[in-house]
């Protein structure tokens, strides 16, 4: 929200400086996202009265002689043609800061210094300006959009700055509303502001006009009135288009708004100054003499101002006139009735319509105005006739025409006068913790019109019908303290509160405990977004009734790219790597742990489940199937569980080196190695290898207790074997031979495997360490060879395993 | 007998000191003093020497091995110095090639800030309350007093999944879930991930926050400003102090944005903070009437504060990160900086 100072004082007297105001603003909720002089560019430039001023011969140019009073007489060089001697012109002195423009004097292209310069031969100290070099338009002043010198006034004194009297000493605060306060959307609500925290008063605007004794028969119908609660219009006749007078169109310039003409300046100055947004219609185009607000049939049409065309829902508000539609409501008129340099005769439209209709009509037709915008925040129904009576009072001030009798509304009826409200100053104090005294609260609620009474603990305020925020004693906490002062509110530590016992739960300790394992691991945590693209599946090439498939989408995504939620975590950590690789780094370990979100049913009937994943990605020359296998491993230490695996297929990893990981029976994952396929779509320069553990399953065993095994009384005994077995043996097939045949095996461990020359070529050597713990008794010789052969005559009947020779 | 044993005195202790390794130092004590040594082999002879003379000749004896094994003890203590010695600058090592470590990674920035948080809150006698990132529109907008057409549903733009669901714009969801447990008092935080429609350097879709819920008999707008007193100089340090500016949520009020003084230039003014001394860390207020009321908590009786921090932004301001983007994006050169050990 855009407010001039100059603006602003015109509703408060402000005998502080911008700086100073932009402080108050600020403590009490109005943060100045931005404060900006007028001419802040502009630096020593003063008025210049021309004395002489003779042709340089064979050019443009002109020699003068320039008086600037105090600062002395100047030569200076001027090409414009409108130089002349007895006028007076801003003059940029040596130093001066001033814009710079392109060869056609108009385009600025920043800002320069003014040095002493020569032109054809001749000294010039310094520059006689234009209006554009100032950064002004014919808008902010006057004369200043004139491709030659700015004229200044003659009773302007030689030699003074002329930043005052070209108004750009003026301040422009840029601020920050909140959500709760539409109602500082405008002139008139910040001045309200700033005259409370200043301690002023703050001058109403003024709404006097006189009628003429025309009238003509006309009424208005609100259909809508949910959507439109209030709807008033004012008839004005001997309309007169014309240029808007010097002092609005500045203030209108100075707020971003061009001026139009005299009739659409007095919309725009009301929409700024009171925060209603208006309309005017050219009568003599309104049919059947009414206005009907109702809503659109589906596939109506109508063309706006701006000449597009829009095909409507039965959503969207219309105004209509007897016989077709005059006015997207609250967005923009209709080209049928627009004003044109013609129109005589004005209908002034000031109404409410329902923030939401407007928000939501506005964002679906791709439509949108500064009315709209204004609407959307909310506007009050108290501005209503406030704004109508603004813009008349306005017609009549700016003599743009006549204001006739005929004045129509059709309301549902709601009160436009301040609503009492009671509340505790003991409840006041209980919210903030502190004591306000009494007579602060007053004194600040009285600032905010509220027309405070305390009577012992009973306060009483009225509140405006433009403050529809205040609901609650907390409301009129806040509104105490934000001008009290947040200083006041001393540091206390909860004196009246229990104690409670806090800190992570199970699952949450168990987790971290995990991550902490798979980063002494060498692994980084990663965090991907819980969305990702239709094309992640196919990258996994996952076929048409994969489960992971079945996943949500969002209506409204940022681009299709992020436009699912995900069903596996592994599309991103594969991207992560390829990203990796792609910046030479060639090898490294990830993990992540996120959800999944599988839906019961699509679309969404109810909560989906949001299941933990935990991914495990690594890549480089050295991992391998087991490099990774050994960081699911670290993850069954981390919970004392044991994992086994057995081989398993997944359309993106290899065939053959890929497993499914349970956990006593249970199936929590798998793991393998990425298909060079698919490596080869993501540019990989090293092999990646991929782990998924399902952590909801996984959390069955979370918090497992850890119980002591008294050490063995002996010492234990180790044996090596040495085996020559078929080549699809697996291990796991003898490990479990070994330990099934003797109940002393605590421990059996595979310490090497050999395929080669020295045997046939279906045969591989595994040799295993086997550890026997004894119990009650020292394990002698004899019974280790009753052992040792329990063991191979168990391998040889199971599975026809020999030892090798 | 007297000049024998000093002649094997002088010879052994001649060929000890002429001698250049322990191994043949062994060889001189086995051929002196061995079994079949010089040395013993003179005391064999013994029984020939007349018994009075007996003591004198012993005590020579005695002084010969003293001196020998003497001279032996030395030289070896001086050989095996030499060895050890040898042996040292054999294994002569350059100090300044790397060292060998097993690699270790790291949590990521905001887990690290978020259990930074939770060891903090936790403290303080915080529960943890994680919440769903999928989310009703009740829960996450209607129930914290932002109905429909309310203007602060403007303030996020929503991803919806369907007209009831959507992804949650605010850890605040998490609120309604605890309070409608019935149970008194609450004292929880609830971080986790959240969502809006915003993408670009500072902005990303997806970041996470912190939401944090006290409710008890008598709480104020004081003990929110106590214990974000507290918070703040253990997040950043002792030296940092609070700020509250009024602002608003629909789900509190009062509410207040919370800045802090300038960590890096003490108030000063500098870059971090665009030369206004303060840093907005987090935004808090008490609790709405109307949302513990919703919950069928007695205002009468219960009151209570809220705050929600962003854990990306404490992250960015502590490791000096610029762009959001980098927290997501799992490059090993940017995880590997935030270490955490």
């Amino acid at each position: 929200m855009l407010a001039p100072l100059s603006w602003l004082k015109e509703y408060v007297d402000i005998d502080v400086t911008p700086k100073e105001l932009e402080e108050k603003l600020f403590s009490c909720g109005f943060e100045v996202e931005e404060l900006t002089e007028v001419g802040k560019d502009i630096s020593n430039v003063v008025v210049g009265l021309v004395e002489e001023c003779e042709d340089i011969p064979d050019t443009h140019l002109h020699l003068c002689k320039v008086n600037a009073g105090s600062c002395g007489t100047f030569q200076i060089c001027c090409g414009a043609d409108n130089v002349r001697v007895g006028k007076k012109f801003p003059l940029a002195l040596i130093g001066a800061t001033v814009y710079a423009t392109a060869k056609d004097h108009v385009t600025v292209e920043g800002v320069m210094e003014i040095k002493q310069g020569k032109l054809r031969g001749y000294d010039s100290f310094g520059m006689l300006c234009s209006g554009t070099e100032l950064g002004l338009s014919e808008d902010l002043y006057p004369g200043a959009g004139y491709n030659g010198l700015l004229e200044l006034p003659d009773d302007a004194e030689a030699g003074a700055d002329v930043k005052p009297i070209l108004g750009m000493d003026d301040w422009i605060f840029d601020i920050a509303i909140t959500a709760n306060r539409p109602d500082c959307q405008s002139i008139l609500g910040i001045a309200r502001e700033v005259a409370a925290v200043l301690g002023k008063e703050c001058k109403e605007p003024s709404l006097t006009y006189t009628e003429s004794d025309k009238s003509i028969d006309f009424k208005v119908n609100v259909e809508a009135k949910d959507i439109c609660p209030r709807y008033t219009a004012h008839y004005v006749t001997d309309v007169k288009i014309e240029q808007s007078p010097a002092w609005m169109r500045r203030r209108l310039a100075l707020v971003g708004i061009n001026s139009i003409s005299n009739i659409v300046d007095i919309t725009n100055y009301v929409l700024t100054e009171i925060g209603q947004p208006m309309h005017a219609f050219d009568y003599k185009y309104l049919e059947g003499n009414e206005i009907n607000v109702r809503l659109a049939k589906k596939g109506e049409k109508i063309v706006t101002l701006d000449e597009k065309e829009f095909e409507l829902k039965d959503t969207n508000l219309l105004i209509c006139d007897g016989v077709k539609p005059v006015a997207l409501a609250g967005i923009m008129g209709g080209l049928n009735s627009e004003i044109k340099d013609d129109t005589t005769e004005v209908l002034f439209e000031s109404a409410k319509f329902a923030r939401d209709n407007i928000r939501k009509s506005s964002r679906a037709l791709g439509q949108s105005s500064d009315s709209s915008a204004m609407y959307s925040k909310g506007v009050y129904e108290y501005n209503t006739e406030m704004g109508l009576k603004r813009a008349l009072h306005l017609v009549e001030e700016l003599n743009a025409g006549k204001v006739s009798k005929t004045h129509v509304s059709d309301t549902a009826g709601n009160s436009l006068e301040p609503v009492k409200m009671t509340a505790k100053v003991s409840q006041i104090n209980s919210v903030l913790g502190i004591r306000v005294p009494d007579e602060d609260i007053i004194r600040i609620l009285a600032a905010l019109n509220f027309q405070p009474v305390i009577e012992g603990d009973e306060l009483t305020i009225m509140v405006p019908a433009y403050r529809e925020d205040m609901e609650s004693y907390q409301d009129i906490a806040e509104e105490v303290i934000r001008m009290y002062g947040y200083d006041h509110v001393t540091p206390t530590f909860m004196p009246t509160a229990q104690v409670t016992a806090g800190g992570m739960n199970l699952r949450q300790k168990t987790e971290l405990k995990i991550k902490k394992a798979l980063c002494g691991q060498g692994a980084y945590e990663g965090i991907h977004y819980s969305f990702f693209s239709p094309s992640d599946l196919d990258l996994l090439k996952l076929p048409e009734d994969a489960p992971e498939r079945y996943a949500i989408s969002l209506i409204n995504p940022i681009n299709v790219d992020l436009s699912l939620m995900r069903t596996t975590l592994v599309p991103q950590m594969l991207y992560a790597i390829a990203r990796n690789q792609k910046k030479a780094i060639l090898e490294g370990r990830i993990f992540e742990l996120g959800n999944k979100f599988i839906a019961k049913e699509l679309p969404l009937t109810e909560y989906p489940d949001e299941r933990e994943t935990l991914c495990i990605g690594i890549f480089g020359e050295n991992e391998n199937f087991f490099t990774l296998k050994g960081m699911a491993e670290t993850v069954a230490d981390a919970l004392d569980v044991k994992f086994t695996y057995t081989p398993s297929e997944k359309t993106f990893l290899h065939p053959y080196q890929t497993a499914d990981i349970f956990c006593d029976g249970v199936k929590v994952g798998y793991l393998g190695k990425l298909r060079y396929e698919i490596a080869d779509e993501l540019d990989m320069r090293v092999p990646a290898f991929v782990c998924e553990i399902d952590m909801k399953e996984l959390s069955a065993w979370y918090g497992k207790a850890r119980v002591y095994t008294p050490l063995p009384k002996y010492d234990v005994e180790k044996r090596d074997f040495a085996f020559v077995v078929d080549k699809d043996i697996t291990c796991e097939t003898i490990e479990n031979g070994i330990k099934e045949a003797c109940e002393y095996v605590t421990d059996v461990k595979l310490f090497d495997v050999y395929e080669g020359a020295q045997l046939s070529q279906d045969k591989k050597s595994m040799a295993f360490k086997v550890v026997f713990t004894p119990k009650d008794e020292e394990l002698n010789a004899k019974t280790m060879e009753g052992f040792v052969s329990a063991i191979l005559e168990n391998l040889k009947n199971k599975a026809g395993i020999e030892l090798r020779s | 007998m007297k000049e024998k044993l000093e002649a094997i005195k002088n010879s052994a202790l001649s060929q000890i000191k002429e001698t250049d390794s322990l191994e043949k130092l062994n060889d001189i004590r086995v051929a002196f003093l061995g079994k079949k040594g010089e040395l013993t082999e003179v005391l064999k002879g013994m029984k020939d020497v007349a018994p009075e003379d007996r003591p004198k000749v012993g005590q020579i004896v005695n002084e010969t091995r003293e001196a020998i094994e003497s001279l032996l003890a030395e030289r070896i203590a001086m050989f095996e110095a030499e060895k050890l010695r040898r042996r040292y600058k054999a294994e002569k090592i350059d100090v300044t090639m790397p060292a060998k470590k097993a690699a270790r990674g790291n949590l990521h920035p905001i887990t690290q800030i978020k259990n930074e948080l939770i060891d903090i809150f936790g403290s303080m006698g915080f529960e943890i309350y994680e919440g769903t990132e999928i989310e009703t529109d009740h829960y996450n907008f209607t129930a914290l007093n932002t109905p429909q057409d309310h203007p602060a549903r403007d303030m996020q733009d929503t991803f919806y999944l369907s007209p009831e669901f959507l992804l949650r714009t605010q850890t605040s969801a998490g609120q309604i879930h605890v309070m409608e447990t019935g149970k008194l008092p609450i004292k929880v935080i609830s971080p986790g991930k959240v969502f809006r429609s915003d993408d670009d350097a500072t902005h990303s879709p997806m970041f996470s926050q912190m939401e944090g819920l006290v409710v008890d008999k008598g709480i104020t707008l004081c003990d929110l400003k106590g214990m974000l007193d507290v918070f703040v100089k253990k997040i950043f340090s002792e030296e940092v102090t609070t700020r509250l500016r009024p602002s608003y949520f629909p789900f509190t009020e009062p509410s207040v944005e919370v800045d802090v003084s300038c960590f890096q230039c003490g108030g000063k003014g500098c870059k971090l903070c665009k030369g206004t001394g303060w840093i907005e860390v987090l935004g808090a207020g008490v609790v709405n009437k109307k949302v513990l009321e919703g919950c069928n908590i007695d205002t009468e009786v219960y009151s209570g504060f809220a705050f929600g921090i962003g854990i990306e932004r404490i992250a960015m301001l502590k490791y000096g990160i610029n762009n959001i983007k980098l927290l997501f994006e799992s490059d090993l050169r940017v995880l590997d900086q935030i270490d955490d050990n």
